[in-house]
């Protein structure tokens, strides 16, 4: 199927944010979307699937022109979204709400076992697999991501979007993604792939669009190279790498001692975990996701409650402090999820960039909140970060992903840091953008501050850490140096340690 | 920002230059025109109280004995029918307007009581309406859903009550106290709710429901118990307040209006103070929009959640006093008159916001003051009103309807948008 957008124009208001793009996604090729943060290019997307209506243009679906008023009639023309969150039931199981809004029925009953059956052919097809009867709230991401790839081949989608589809994935899921695209190409399904990662739009994409406040600015092939790329979307040259003087350390600022979490289940999350961070260093916790890191972060804190352990910050134990007094203490911490933890999606961009401090000089006092001063500091941030908004004052919601992000680490960056606890403070930004925030980190470090860097992001552990300390099943299984090869740390973070093997595959972790 | 064509492309491949051309958005009567074509919140409840009307309309017809009459020999003479109905339906809402309103025959008689009367009705049913309303608009930005006003506004008809008639004090300090008494009594009660919510995790509809139920039953035990029981104790009814301790009347004794009302519109400005320019109501707000994100952000859940519905209940008891020292300076058992319920409704209506829970509550209020009206001098049932109040709430929640039957267009940020926002915005 081949799917052409001509001269297709949104505005939000009087903000354009898709301005006359002309795109051609031909019959099975992978066309990858790349730009900035707030280019456009969700909004576009959210066009073709159907999402918003256009202010202007066409798309033509095998050279006829079509029209779709919501998501049913771009699936019904062959388009598949797989959007990243909240578009599956949790409590219904894979089959269930693979099913759901294209119910088989016989007799008036649900048919599950042709869904099931449907699955998996499937999931056998293209390598997707999946349980038909699991859970949807059970399964780790990168298998729901599956289930919505599934559910879009099963409403046999010849156009797959996919948004920022690896923004969650270890680096093992990506690989598998982008065979399944792979697969999915030669089986003559046309692929839309938007991302940051420059290394995977290279890797896998036929055609590259580049989008720029709105515009498609130009194409590329995918042997261009990533500096190539990267001044393409940003409009300057990029430095994909990060310059820092060697850390000069001081004292002792962050001090976890045999720190315990274990969950409401009884299990183990975070095992007897102990390390320092100094003043003026950066200490990195890599790992594969889901070992232990967010409860780690969250213990320190305040966010849960360790069972054993302490958690002492300048040399006061702070291991039964609240948040807020931990924050008050001069500590910053970016979490994870921006939009669930970080953010307030219906607040003003604002509200959301004193989030934690609006009790505080000079934005707010005991009783009465300073409007005047949250504006004023609003502008300064939007400014300083490059937060692509029509406004300050306009709710969180409406920016793009990456811009979100950018409102989080503006905040927390915005006062005097002792220590900075930041996950993941990349995901989802782009390459000029992520050049920034890696130089506002090393600069809080060259300040004094010390920083615990948590990233499954192996490139950027390696580039601004000091110190590196791998995470698996709960516990810090060794410590290595930046220098330290690719292998090594692979090995680590596979709970490989020494000679011992590990055996103990039946332990619920 | 503004569009900037960026020089100095990288030499990969440009597209044509022609695409940069810009629209001029249409002029002011355009802009207009899209706001009435949009689902500006105002409009879709402005459409919905119109839908109401309408469909209204069409119930009065429905049920009225002439129109029936006439429309039996429609072919013979078709007018007879429309003129029916226009009278049953004219007749209605005409009554409606002048019993909460105007009359305008009362302009010639020139006494103000009488000229006034209507807008004084419509003020003494609104005011304890726009408290309960503000109570539950206050509690549900929170994320709390109150559906304990009643309760609320009978504990504080109790405490404010009990003050009234059993101590004397001097005029002024003793309305005074006997209202605090019931902000007191009302914040008690929704104040046990919300510690239970924040102590113990229980669902704040279930432990109001209730509390509503607890306090129906500690009033008409109270109403049996000399000393809360007016002589000669043959009525479930409690004394009459102290006279220093009613609410002044606003304009002159003739009229029920009273200083409650002022109040009332002092409490409105309070609450839309407290949700926008104080630092508690910013908690309020975090912790009812994103639980998780006020967590993270060190606002403590469990404290917002106990301070929000001592306000809430403070707001309820307002009611309360205001019925008990005002309105029905006696207490009973139905002292509350619905009023708690309606709230609900009025605070639907206001759309969470403190100032469209105010103007809700007019409305609600001149629909209460119409019905007696309506019910004096027509033949269209007062149960009207209900059906109207009801159709209002039934459009409000259902926005979908509306726009369908006055084809709005779905604004930019539409619901689907932003469900369907995932990771990636
Ligand atoms: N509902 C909306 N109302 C107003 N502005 C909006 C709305 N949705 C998006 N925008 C604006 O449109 C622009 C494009 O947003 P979009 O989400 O398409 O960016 P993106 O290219 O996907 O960026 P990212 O890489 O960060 O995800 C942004 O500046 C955003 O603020
Ligand atoms: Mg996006």
């Amino acid at each position: 199927m081949k799917l052409q957008l001509q001269g297709i124009t949104k505005r939000f208001g009087t903000f354009t944010a898709n301005d006359q793009i002309d795109l051609v996604v031909q019959p099975g090729e992978i066309h990858a979307l790349l730009g900035e943060n707030g280019a456009g290019k969700s909004t576009l997307m959210n066009v073709l699937y159907g999402l918003y209506e256009p202010t202007e243009g066409t798309i033509l679906v095998d050279d006829a022109p079509v029209a779709f008023k919501g998501p049913g009639d771009a699936m019904a023309a062959g388009i598949g979204m797989v959007h990243q969150h909240f578009m599956l039931v949790p409590v219904l199981t894979v089959a269930e709400n693979i099913m759901l809004g294209a119910e088989q029925t016989s007799r008036g009953m649900l048919d599950l076992r042709r869904a099931r059956k449907l699955v998996r052919e499937l999931s056998d097809r293209h390598h997707l697999e999946v349980d038909p009867d699991a859970k949807v709230e059970d399964l780790p991401v990168g298998i729901q991501q599956r289930v919505e790839i599934l559910k879009a081949l099963a409403r046999e989608a010849k156009v797959l979007i996919l948004d920022e589809p690896t923004a969650v994935l270890t680096p093992q899921e990506t690989d598998h993604l982008m065979e399944v695209m792979r697969s999915l190409k030669e089986q003559g399904t046309s692929l839309v792939f938007i991302s940051h990662k420059l290394r995977e739009v290279r890797e896998v994409a036929d055609t590259i669009t580049v989008i720029r406040r709105g515009k498609v600015v130009g194409t590329a092939e995918p042997t261009a190279t990533a500096a190539e790329l990267a001044a393409l979307m940003v409009g300057r040259t990029v430095q994909l790498r990060v310059d820092k003087e060697p850390a000069q350390p001081r004292d002792v600022i962050l001090d976890v001692d045999k720190l315990r979490v274990v969950d409401a289940a009884g299990q183990v999350l975070v095992d007897d975990i102990s390390f320092s961070v100094r003043g003026g260093e950066i200490y990195a916790i890599a790992g594969v996701q889901g070992n232990g890191q967010t409860e780690l972060t969250e213990a320190i804190v305040g966010l849960i409650e360790p069972a054993s352990g302490r958690v002492v910050i300048d040399g006061e134990d702070v291991t039964e402090d609240t948040t807020y007094d931990i924050l008050r203490a001069g500590v910053g911490y970016v979490p994870e999820d921006r939009a669930h933890d970080g953010l307030v999606s219906s607040f003003s961009i604002a509200e959301n960039l004193v989030l934690d401090m609006h009790d505080q000089a000079p934005f707010g006092g005991r009783i009465q909140l300073n409007n005047k001063e949250i504006a004023k500091n609003a502008i300064a941030r939007v400014e300083e970060f490059d937060v692509r908004t029509t406004s300050a004052s306009a709710p969180a919601s409406t920016l793009s992903g990456g811009n979100q992000q950018k409102v989080v680490l503006a905040r927390e960056l915005s006062r005097p840091l002792r220590l900075f606890v930041v996950s993941q403070p990349t995901r989802g930004v782009d390459v000029g953008s992520m050049e920034f925030v890696h130089k506002r980190i090393v600069a809080e470090r060259d300040r004094g501050a010390a920083v615990l860097l948590v990233s499954t992001e192996l490139d950027e552990v390696v580039s601004l850490a000091d110190r590196i300390g791998v995470m698996y099943r709960g516990a810090i299984v060794g410590e290595l140096p930046p220098t330290a090869s690719a292998q090594e740390f692979g090995l680590l973070m596979g709970g490989q340690q020494g000679d011992t093997g590990d055996h103990d595959t039946k332990e619920s972790a | 920002m503004s569009e900037q064509k960026a020089g100095g492309e990288p030499a990969v491949s440009t597209p044509e230059s022609g695409s940069s051309k810009i629209e001029t958005p249409d002029g002011g009567a355009g802009r207009l025109r899209e706001v009435f074509r949009s689902d500006h919140p105002a409009v879709l409840t402005i459409l919905a109280i119109v839908a109401a009307v309408v469909i209204g309309s069409i119930l009065i017809i429905a049920s009225d004995q002439a129109t029936r009459t006439a429309a039996s020999y429609f072919t013979a003479a078709p007018m007879d029918t429309f003129s029916a109905a226009w009278h049953a339906v004219s007749g209605a809402y005409v009554a409606i307007f002048e019993g909460s309103i105007l009359n305008p025959s009362s302009l010639s008689s020139g006494d103000t009581a009488t000229i006034f009367g209507p807008i004084s009705e419509t003020i003494v049913s609104a005011t304890p309406l726009i408290f309960a309303g503000l109570s539950v608009t206050l509690a549900f930005r929170a994320g709390l859903f109150n559906i304990g006003a009643q309760g609320q506004i009978l504990l504080a008809a109790i405490f404010a009550g009990y003050v009234g008639f059993s101590w004397h004090l001097p005029v002024v300090l003793h309305v005074i106290v006997a209202v605090l008494a019931g902000i007191l009594g009302g914040a008690l009660w929704a104040g046990l709710a919300g510690v239970l919510k924040a102590k113990t995790g229980a669902h704040e509809v279930i432990t109001t429901i209730m509390l509503n139920y607890v306090a129906l039953g500690l009033i008409q035990y109270l109403l049996g118990v000399h000393g809360f029981q007016a002589k000669p104790y043959n009525q479930a009814i409690s004394p009459p307040v102290d006279h220093n301790a009613l609410y002044p009347h606003l304009f002159g004794s003739a009229l029920r209006a009273n200083v409650a009302f002022l109040v009332a519109i002092a409490a409105t400005v309070a609450v839309a103070w407290l949700l926008g320019r104080s630092t508690f109501g910013f908690r309020l707000r975090t912790v009812g929009a994103n639980q998780d994100a006020a967590r993270t952000a060190g606002i403590s859940i469990s404290r917002v959640y106990i301070v929000v519905m001592l306000i809430v209940g403070a707001l309820a008891g307002l009611a309360g006093s205001a019925q008990v020292l005002g309105t029905s300076p006696q207490v009973t058992s139905d002292i509350d008159a619905g009023f708690g319920f309606d709230a609900i409704t009025v605070s639907l209506l206001g759309r969470g916001s403190p100032i469209g829970t105010f103007w809700a509550g007019m409305l609600f209020g001149a629909l209460r003051a119409g019905s007696v009206q309506l019910l004096a001098s027509t033949n269209t049932p007062s149960d009207l009103v209900q059906v109207l109040q009801a159709l209002i709430v039934l459009f409000i929640a259902a926005p979908g309807l509306v726009r369908l039957i006055f084809r709005l267009r779905r604004g930019a940020g539409g619901q689907t948008a932003v469900v369907a926002k995932g990771w990636n915005g």
